[in-house]
């Protein structure tokens, strides 16, 4: 059985597959900052799901929490059958190298050239040493960018864009089971936010990714999207799809839709 | 509530050097990275530490002189010289140069990857950012100031000799023979302990500063300050304590 939340609008729950991660009633504050109050989240196989809010509505300490980064205050938080806050290293370990995140700065590793960031989670998790098997992935990961060009560059020579599709593909190439991208266009050009959404749709369609995708861009909501959840004073007020939510009106969203 | 405070702090301290020794010592272990942190960091100061070792034996040998001579026992100088710069001054000068200038290096290295999230991501692909960053720096800070020491003793004992020789025409070999009879195996032996206690105390300061800084760009000069000043604080502390214990065991 899947427990329903009370706010999401599920439209079609029979086309959709198994849910993946599920989180509910997870409260989380810093110091006396209530910054989730009542946090619930479905996220349905192959599914990707938007969750959109201003910035410091919790949205980046949300998915924090769902890879075990931030410790929730109290709720559960269930992640491919996995019990987050309850998990060991080794499973925790286990748990993160099916999932990749994609950060709001990028966070390429400064001090190593792009192929040596790509490079880092292969010979630190995998153990693969091998010469031609680490250039072979790394080519692959970056072909499925569209960035082969960059291998030999350093992170201070790449644009905003590239510096995402390269944080990216650092993730890609351990073949993860979930993506999370922490705002994947802010502070990218809307050209360049164009083509960072489709990549996140490409990525879906090859690696057959379930998503959640932070954002407060309207447009990278519209474009990404199959479901979209609002998150306002700390708990997920409206859901449903784009077109859904653009009908329905509700006073917190209005801006974004104005915008 | 501020002492409060103060105390999840230190906890937090304990913490963060209780996951050094058990990531330190129990596999996989960084050699790699390590030798590379050690190679880094004799690189970055150890001109320094050879430039102002052999001025300040230079310095100390010329201001002790006439008080010496003023008891008509200046012929001690070399024996003075050798003890102090053995026993105290080199480890205290090449412990504060490295709390300078690794202490800030490493402080705001790690806080500027903290910042830009970079140690995040180390943390959800599973790479073990702790092992790979702050045990790494922990250990060639902890193995390297020993080392350097030992060359800044060296350096200030030539600089020492030069002041000598040019006042009294002392040789060479006189000099050494001199040095050689007052310096103890205990000296040496206590003197390079207590410089990997410094190193240590540089490593883990820096370390603990950059891993914990504050979010934004200021957290970043915050990061490296805070390094500096309270590993040179440690730094007499340990020097202080190491004293005591030296003064029982000499005592015997
Ligand atoms: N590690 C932390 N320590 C203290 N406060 C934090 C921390 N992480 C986030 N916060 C606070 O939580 C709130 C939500 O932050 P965040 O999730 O980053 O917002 P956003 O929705 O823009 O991603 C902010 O007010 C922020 O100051
Ligand atoms: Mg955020």
């Amino acid at each position: 059985m899947r427990p329903q939340t009370d706010t999401i609008i599920d439209s079609k729950p029979d086309t959709r597959g198994k849910v993946v991660v599920e989180m509910q009633h997870v409260h989380k504050s810093f110091g006396d900052r209530d910054v989730l109050t009542d946090f619930n989240l479905q996220l349905f196989e192959r599914e990707n799901l938007v969750i959109l809010g201003k910035s410091g509505s919790g949205k980046s300490v949300a998915i924090k929490i769902m890879v075990g980064l931030l410790k929730p205050d109290s709720g559960s938080i269930n992640v491919l059958g996995y019990d987050v806050p309850n998990l060991s290293n080794k499973e925790l370990n286990e748990l993160r190298l099916q999932i990749g995140f994609s950060f709001q700065l990028s966070a390429l590793y400064d001090s190593m050239s792009v192929r040596e960031n790509l490079e880092f989670p292969l010979k630190r998790n995998l153990g693969i040493y091998d010469r031609q098997q680490l250039n072979e992935k790394v080519m692959s990961a970056l072909q499925d960018v569209g960035l082969e060009s960059a291998r030999d560059m350093n992170p201070a020579e790449l644009s905003g864009g590239m510096k995402k599709r390269i944080g990216i593909a650092r993730t890609l190439i351990l073949n993860p089971k979930i993506m999370l991208y922490d705002e994947p266009t802010a502070g990218l050009d809307p050209v360049t936010s164009g083509e960072i959404n489709e990549l996140i749709l490409r990525v879906r369609d090859k690696y057959n990714t379930s998503s959640i995708i932070i954002t407060h861009d309207i447009s990278c909501a519209r474009q990404t999207s199959d479901r979209i959840v609002g998150l306002f004073d700390g708990r997920n007020k409206v859901g449903g799809t784009f077109d859904e939510l653009k009908k329905q009106n509700a006073p917190d969203l209005q801006p974004f839709f104005n915008y | 509530m501020k002492f409060r405070k103060f105390l999840i702090a230190l906890a937090e301290v304990f913490r963060f050097i209780k996951r050094f020794f058990k990531e330190a010592f129990y596999p996989p272990f960084e050699v790699k990275e390590t030798l590379r942190q050690c190679f880094l960091l004799g690189n970055r100061s150890l001109f320094l530490i050879v430039f102002t070792s052999f001025l300040a034996g230079i310095v100390f040998t010329k201001q002790s002189r006439p008080s010496l001579a003023s008891f008509g026992a200046e012929s001690w100088l070399p024996s003075l010289v050798s003890q102090a710069v053995v026993r105290s001054l080199g480890p205290l000068i090449t412990g504060l140069i490295c709390a300078g200038k690794l202490g800030s290096n490493i402080g705001a290295e790690l806080a500027s990857m903290q910042v830009s999230e970079q140690i995040d991501a180390m943390e959800v692909s599973g790479t073990r950012p702790y092992a790979y960053l702050v045990v790494s720096r922990v250990l060639a800070t902890t193995l390297m100031l020993p080392l350097l020491v030992i060359f800044a003793d060296i350096v200030a004992l030539m600089g020492s000799f030069v002041m000598v020789h040019a006042i009294n025409k002392t040789s060479f070999t006189l000099f050494i023979n001199e040095v050689s009879a007052v310096v103890t195996y205990l000296d040496i032996f206590s003197s390079l302990v207590k410089s990997a206690f410094f190193g240590f105390a540089i490593g883990i300061v820096g370390s603990y500063a950059g891993y914990h800084s504050e979010k934004g760009t200021t957290g970043v000069g915050k990061a490296a300050n805070t390094a500096v000043v309270v590993s040179m604080i440690f730094i007499f502390v340990i020097d202080l304590v190491s004293l005591q214990v030296l003064t029982l065991f000499r005592a015997q």
